[in-house]
């Protein structure tokens, strides 16, 4: 009990030190405006990084892309290492990972009752990047722009084309299991909800786009880039992560199951060959 | 175009989505769903057999008590046989017994009154020789009486009373 009071005035009195430090010092004044910082973050018009020296993309493709590495990384372990040692009295990793993929078998299931296999499968893809993705941003990675200049790499659903993508491949997919369902009548079904891929990928880009500009501005000012980083930086991160993985995956299940729903001459026909 | 879009670069997000959809799928997705059917299909199995045993120890014990039921009975039947058969054999012994007492009765009867006979013709008899003898006294001494004499000698030589 002593012990964790000494450790905690030795924190409190370092943090005083080095909230003194950082006021002594000053910044050495902005090397942009607060409005050029955040239209760059939005745009990433100078912020632009080689991709392998093919192509030059927003600093979100090669987020995307190292989420998506780790991602495999990851599964591929607990697919050599872990999945093997499966028991029927579940371990803590085994729980874990069981939970998160009956949590997305379930989601699937509940909405969309006649058709949920692939639907399982591209929910627990789109929550794990997702999730995963928007806490990446925690690890502040740094890339170096094409201009030489370094650049801390953002959350890959900030930059506008991830969230296009996102959103009109989570549109594919309902509109994928209309088709498989329904046939044309799925394609008509699916067509009717017009809006969805421009709301889908612009709720995603807006919600992730507000959370990076509000700790852009936080870090733009040194003063307030003490303490208040932990609350607006990890704090609102978690909760994006957390609320913006249950929205994407909760409307693709929804209007999927609405869509791959037999219609009622099909499900009459269905019945009367099952009689 | 505005807001930076660009095609290519959508173009390469869905590649990226897709691997990585593709992927999980077959690394994580999949391997884990099979394992957690797995493990349902072992434990419903478990449940079934459960229930097949609990029917089926239901069934036996069904049998066994009916089995006990029938027992109960049989043992009864065999009590109420047995005491039917105590009851007979102890009424066929007390008839012997009756029998073998009258049977006893009779013949102790017969004995005591042959007994009987032989000690009255005994006596008959003695009374006879004594009466031979005493007429065979009384012979030889002449003047008296024959009938005190024959007193005197029935009474072993006293004098008669009436003398």
């Amino acid at each position: 009990m002593k012990q964790q009071k000494k450790g905690l005035a030795v924190c409190l009195a370092a943090a005083v030190l080095l909230l003194i430090a950082a006021l002594l010092t000053g910044s050495p004044g902005p090397s942009e405006s607060v409005q050029e910082a955040m239209r760059d973050a939005v745009l990433h018009g100078t912020g632009q990084i080689s991709l392998f020296g093919l192509m030059t993309v927003n600093p979100g493709m090669i987020s995307a892309l190292l989420v998506t590495a780790f991602l495999l990384l990851c599964a591929a372990l607990i697919r050599v290492f872990a999945i093997p040692r499966f028991r029927y009295q579940p371990g803590k990793l085994q729980l874990v990972l069981e939970e998160l993929v009956g949590l997305f078998d379930n989601m699937a299931k509940s909405n969309s009752p006649h058709r949920s296999r692939f639907l399982g499968a591209y929910l627990f893809a789109a929550g794990s990047y997702i999730f995963v993705g928007t806490l990446s941003e925690l690890l502040g990675l740094q890339a170096v722009t094409i201009h030489g200049h370094p650049i801390t790499l953002p959350a890959p659903l900030s930059d506008v084309n991830a969230a296009i993508a996102m959103g009109t491949l989570s549109y594919l997919v309902i509109l994928s299991g209309g088709v498989a369902a329904n046939g044309l009548g799925g394609v008509g079904k699916t067509l009717k909800e017009f809006s969805l891929p421009i709301s889908m990928s612009f709720r995603l880009f807006g919600a992730l786009l507000s959370g990076l500009l509000v700790t852009e501005l936080v870090y733009y000012y040194v003063a307030l880039s003490f303490v208040l980083p932990v609350v607006v930086g990890v704090l609102f991160t978690l909760l994006h992560a957390l609320i913006q993985t249950y929205v994407l995956t909760m409307l693709t299940a929804l209007y999927y199951g609405e869509v791959s729903e037999p219609s009622p001459k099909k499900e009459k026909k269905l019945q009367a060959e099952n009689a | 175009m505005p807001l930076n879009i660009n095609l290519q670069q959508i173009l390469l997000h869905w590649m990226n989505l897709a691997v990585l959809t593709g992927a999980l799928y077959f690394l994580l997705y999949k391997p884990v769903k099979d394992f957690m059917e797995k493990r349902e299909a072992y434990y419903r199995d478990l449940e079934e057999q459960a229930a097949d045993k609990l029917a089926q120890a239901e069934r036996l014990e069904c049998q066994a008590k009916a089995k006990l039921e029938a027992a109960d009975d049989e043992i009864h039947d065999e009590r109420m046989r047995a005491q039917q058969a105590a009851s007979d054999a102890a009424q066929e012994q007390l008839a012997q017994a009756e029998e073998q007492a009258r049977h006893i009765i009779a013949k102790a009867e017969a004995e005591a009154e042959q007994s009987k006979e032989r000690a009255l013709r005994e006596s008959q008899r003695e009374m006879r020789e004594l009466a031979a003898k005493a007429a065979k006294k009384l012979a030889a001494k002449p003047g008296d009486d024959f009938f005190d004499q024959f007193l005197d000698l029935t009474e072993g030589g006293r004098a008669h009373e009436g003398r």
